[in-house]
């Protein structure tokens, strides 16, 4: 019982993180089709950023601040120089120019930062909670906090801002988006910032517990993707439970087989929603009225 | 108000519109008619600025706008009701609307709302459903309430008649001459020819990507050959 308590707390914790990178590419993907695979890069920077910024002097909370506004500028750049010039080109080509965007930023950040593993001290120190016989880490409910406050900002912006709405009108209909004026390359470059800002935000909170370096961002997106998949992608809610559940299944898989197996249930979870349900859990069914 | 000139359009290598010649006047309802694949949803598409262009100009209010963005085109006061009516179906029949004014962001959404609700009074008991949940009629009383709420001097009208019983075309025309008499110029895009030029004054006739024929309305429903290509009698 213990046992199974500590691996549902590891398995949302890091759920959590995989919940956040899965919403990153579904805001992107509403907005523009494009799968953005440099995603896990953006948590990469939030973490590895913090951690330069903090080794140079600047306090925490405002190495944080500066590591998420870089990465968003980062995330603008990637848009603006990268994707808007092949707009015209197949969602595929997009796709790829994504996957090269991330090999470059990888490389970048071994020349600019260093090959090491670093990290961050946790917010409330160390000392683990007991609850039920299990032990959660006071930064574990940091990580869970964060990705809430995130989550209940996002849908608030969404479903109470004209502009929100205009993000959803864009991945609802592009062609109307466009016949009502709205400049849809605005609104993707927009989905671009946000994205890079819920990465880098969920590096910096994930680094006290997983550490970081140059290269964390490869498994984050193929596990954010996965639970994107997972989830039906596309879809805010899909991308937040499949995150979930894709953390909890690695976390009873690493319990209850080997944990060297843990990353091999991701590419399991793909294949079994390729095969079985393509269109996830909260996928859209598109019904049409004349 | 409205002039295009000699345009051409592709899809792909295959050219739509073999250079295309389209004047409308302020005030006007200029209709469009032509059978399927005529390229008539091209070319007002390509006044949108939704579909690129090869060749050929277009004018409005004596400035070129070929090369302007599509949202920059509705700003200037073209709006259009597109074929299908596209609405964006997730959101509610009133944020519909006001995303229709989304390039006029310091409007006040209540005067704008009234003309539009006053219009098509069921789409203010229906204000707060989805759009995907309306009727087809409905449906095409908020596209065309959501191409009004851009505050156009020129209304592009695609095919407003397609799918709906001869009871809701009527409504949809009838409402549309109406916008005429508020001053509204209309271009009109129809199969239902007959049903399009009786509320016209002007029409072209388009056939695999030009103009055949064109002329005052009435004239055009009493020419012996667009009677029998597309009127049926």
């Amino acid at each position: 019982m213990a046992e199974n308590l500590q691996f549902a707390f590891s398995g949302l914790t890091v759920g959590t993180v995989y919940a956040l990178v899965a919403l990153g590419f579904t805001l992107i993907y509403n907005a523009s089709d494009v799968i953005n695979f440099a995603q896990g890069e953006f948590v990469m920077l939030g973490g590895m950023t913090t951690v330069f910024l903090a080794m140079a002097g600047l306090p925490l909370p405002l190495a944080a601040l500066a590591a998420i506004a870089s990465t968003v500028v980062v995330g603008l750049a990637l848009h603006r120089l990268a994707i808007e010039p092949a707009r015209t080109a197949n969602p595929i080509v997009l796709i790829m120019i994504t996957i090269g965007a991330s090999i470059f930023l990888r490389g970048l950040a071994q020349v600019v930062f260093d090959k090491r593993f670093h990290t961050l001290p946790p917010i409330f120190g160390s000392e683990p909670i007991r609850i039920g016989g299990a032990a959660i880490l006071p930064q574990s409910l940091v990580v869970l906090a964060g990705a809430v406050v995130i989550v209940v900002l996002l849908w608030a912006f969404v479903d109470r801002t004209l502009f929100g709405k205009a993000l959803i009108a864009t991945s609802a209909n592009r062609l109307a988006a466009r016949l009502v004026g709205i400049d849809t390359r605005q609104i993707v470059g927009f989905s671009f910032a946000v994205s890079a800002a819920i990465g880098a935000a969920a590096g910096i909170l994930i680094t006290p517990i997983t550490l970081t370096s140059f290269d964390v961002g490869t498994l984050l997106a193929l596990k954010g993707f996965a639970a994107a998949m997972l989830g039906g992608i596309g879809s805010a809610l899909g991308a937040v439970v499949g995150g979930l559940l894709l953390g909890l299944l690695e976390a009873f898989a690493a319990g209850y087989l080997s944990s060297q197996y843990k990353d091999a249930v991701a590419f399991l979870v793909i294949l079994a929603v390729l095969f079985a349900m393509p269109q996830g859990l909260f996928g859209k069914t598109r019904v049409e009225r004349v | 108000m409205l002039s295009v000139e000699d345009l051409k359009s592709c899809y792909g290598r295959i050219e739509a519109l073999h250079g295309v010649s389209v004047e409308v006047r302020a005030g006007e309802i200029v209709s469009l008619i032509g059978a399927n694949g005529a390229g008539k949803t091209t070319l007002l598409r390509a006044i949108s600025g939704v579909q690129a262009v090869s060749a050929g100009r277009i004018v409005f209010e004596d400035r070129p706008i070929e090369a302007l963005a599509a949202h920059k085109r509705v700003a200037l006061g073209i709006a259009q009701v597109p074929e299908g009516r596209q609405l964006f179906e997730p959101i509610s029949v009133e944020d519909n609307l006001k995303l229709g004014a989304w390039t006029r962001r310091d409007v006040d959404f209540k005067a704008e709302l009234d003309p539009v609700y006053e219009l098509f009074p069921v789409l203010f008991q229906r204000r707060h459903a989805a759009a995907g949940t309306l009727s087809g009629g409905q449906q095409q009383m908020l596209a065309i309430g959501r191409a009004l709420m851009a505050g156009p001097r020129l209304l592009l009208l695609d095919e407003p008649s397609m799918g709906l019983a001869p009871i809701l075309v009527e409504q949809i025309l009838g409402a549309v001459q109406r916008l005429k008499q508020t001053g509204l110029t209309v271009l009109l895009v129809e199969q239902n020819a007959s049903a399009a030029l009786a509320i016209a004054d002007r029409g072209y006739v388009v056939e695999t990507g030009r103009v055949v024929a064109s002329g005052a309305a009435a004239e055009l429903l009493a020419d012996k050959r667009v009677r029998a290509a597309y009127l049926g009698v």
